[in-house]
């Protein structure tokens, strides 16, 4: 059993880990500000206020407009918030490693997982097997890789497709999908319905996907990244659309984030991903709750 | 009217009319999707289990539950009659909602009754009851089978095992939690 002192202390050494994994392949630590006037509007996230502006759900914007203005590979890791996200594996304020790369696409991302996880337990703990939730997971080169469609034809007994049409998509992925995902390597679940991607590219021959992937280890939902979307007209109606969906569900439409829309026209073709690290530390730390690898809890400030 | 917000375990709700206890929860969200909350819930009336998703939005009604102190009459067939001492209204209760509590319950002892409306659902009793021990086989000196307990009728019919130097007329108290023998009432 993990306690949670020795859980900080892995903690940290995880977080130097992956500032020299980044560095060493030549990213750009950045700092972006975390107060800021719009978000990208999403239907189920939501921003808390602060004063006229929102603490951000994601440093998105502003590195992707880094990308736009020349910085090609670059690696943050901050603090983010979202509201009413309260569980086992959510607090609504939590730590996140985003990363970009501007002239490369999602399965750039990919193998940067496989070599990242690789490297923070070799450089960790030793060894690139450790044991979560009773079962030994090896991260070696090459992650085991599903698509959507295929892990909706395989575990639930209804097709992607119509799981999006009827609005079940995410039951089925959190009740039949996650749980029934191989545990002895970490999962990388690809193409998701272009509807689930706001922020992502379409698959170029079957625009009904987009480019986004989901990492999972341990049964846990790690990471998603994607190729970026740097289309400003179809940005622009996708974050429409998420309002629209918002106000249909009765709440309010959030601003729309102009200086970024202006200046994504201008973005290379890029990937970019963001991942919970207080859910890696969890996974090799075997915490079962975010409670045990965060110093404090919201409830207990 | 409850939310998801005030869904946690513990929390006892209504359910297609019966009540349910939520025995475990848990707050869960895939990648952008939407917010989902995955309960396990016990229906309170005949302990099936069942398993439900809700989703941000949906609410449900609390369980109008009440505990009320009242007094065991009598057994009839498969039917148990309760009176509460201060309306003298009676209640009555099926074997089954009885569940171990049948084993320790004398006439005109006092006990909590769980109300569900006006129906009777479970009964909630003290940690230890006392009882007399009314057939036990005496200890036979000398035994060296090494059973270090032997069975023992107490007065509501219920088996258990004793220690051996247990003898019939004896007072036990009992722990209702595990239904065993947890010492002799002295005097």
């Amino acid at each position: 059993m993990s306690s949670r002192s020795s859980n900080l202390k892995l903690r940290a050494i995880i977080i130097q880990s992956i500032r020299s994994f980044f560095v060493s392949r030549g990213f750009l630590e950045v700092e972006t500000p975390l107060r800021i006037p719009a978000n990208a509007p999403e239907e189920h996230i939501y921003p808390f206020r602060s004063g006229e502006m929102y603490l951000n759900t994601s440093p998105e914007l502003c590195m992707k407009r880094l990308l736009s203005r020349g910085h090609g590979r670059i690696f943050q890791v901050c603090h983010c918030w979202r509201s009413d996200e309260r569980g086992r594996r959510h607090i609504p304020e939590f730590t996140m490693l985003e990363w970009y790369r501007a002239d490369s696409d999602y399965e750039d991302l990919m193998q940067d997982c496989e070599h990242l996880l690789q490297h923070v337990a070799e450089s960790c703990i030793s060894t690139n097997s450790i044991c979560y939730d009773g079962i030994t997971i090896v991260m070696d080169e090459s992650f085991i890789r599903l698509t959507v469609r295929d892990a909706f034809a395989e575990y639930s007994d209804r097709s992607m497709d119509d799981a999006v049409r009827d609005g079940s998509f995410d039951e089925i992925l959190v009740t039949k999908i996650e749980p029934s995902l191989i545990r002895e390597k970490p999962v990388l679940l690809v193409d998701y319905p272009i509807e689930m991607a706001a922020l992502a590219r379409p698959k170029p021959g079957d625009r009904s996907v987009a480019e986004r992937f989901e990492l999972y280890a341990g049964g846990m939902e790690l990471a998603n990244g994607f190729s970026e979307l740097n289309d400003p007209i179809e940005q622009r109606f996708r974050f429409l659309e998420a309002n629209r969906k918002r106000i249909s569900n009765g709440l309010p439409p959030l601003p729309i984030p102009e200086p970024f829309l202006k200046e994504l026209a201008s973005m290379p073709p890029s990937a970019g991903i963001a991942l919970g690290v207080d859910r890696l530390v969890m996974l090799f730390t075997g915490a079962t709750r975010i409670d045990d690898v965060i110093a404090f809890t919201p409830e207990e400030l | 009217m409850l939310s998801v917000a005030d869904l946690k375990k513990g929390l006892k709700l209504t359910l297609d009319g019966d009540p349910y206890i939520v025995i475990a929860f848990d707050f869960v969200k895939p990648g952008k999707g939407q917010a989902l909350y995955r309960t396990k819930m016990r229906n309170m009336i005949n302990g099936t289990i069942l398993d439900r998703t809700y989703r941000s939005g949906e609410s449900f009604e609390p369980a109008s539950l009440e505990d009320r102190q009242m007094e065991y009459l009598y057994k009839e067939g498969t039917h148990y009659t309760f009176m509460d001492q201060q309306t003298y209204e009676q209640v009555v209760m099926e074997e089954d909602a009885m569940g171990d509590a049948k084993n320790y319950l004398l006439e005109n002892c006092k006990v909590d009754v769980l109300l569900y409306g006006e129906k009777a659902i479970g009964v909630t009793l003290p940690n230890f009851v006392n009882l007399r021990v009314i057939q036990t086989d005496p200890w036979a000196k000398g035994d060296t089978s090494g059973n270090d307990s032997k069975p023992a009728t107490v007065e509501t019919g219920y088996v258990l095992r004793v220690p051996p130097f247990i003898e019939e007329g004896e007072l036990i108290t009992i722990d209702t939690r595990n239904g065993e023998y947890s010492t002799r009432v002295k005097g």
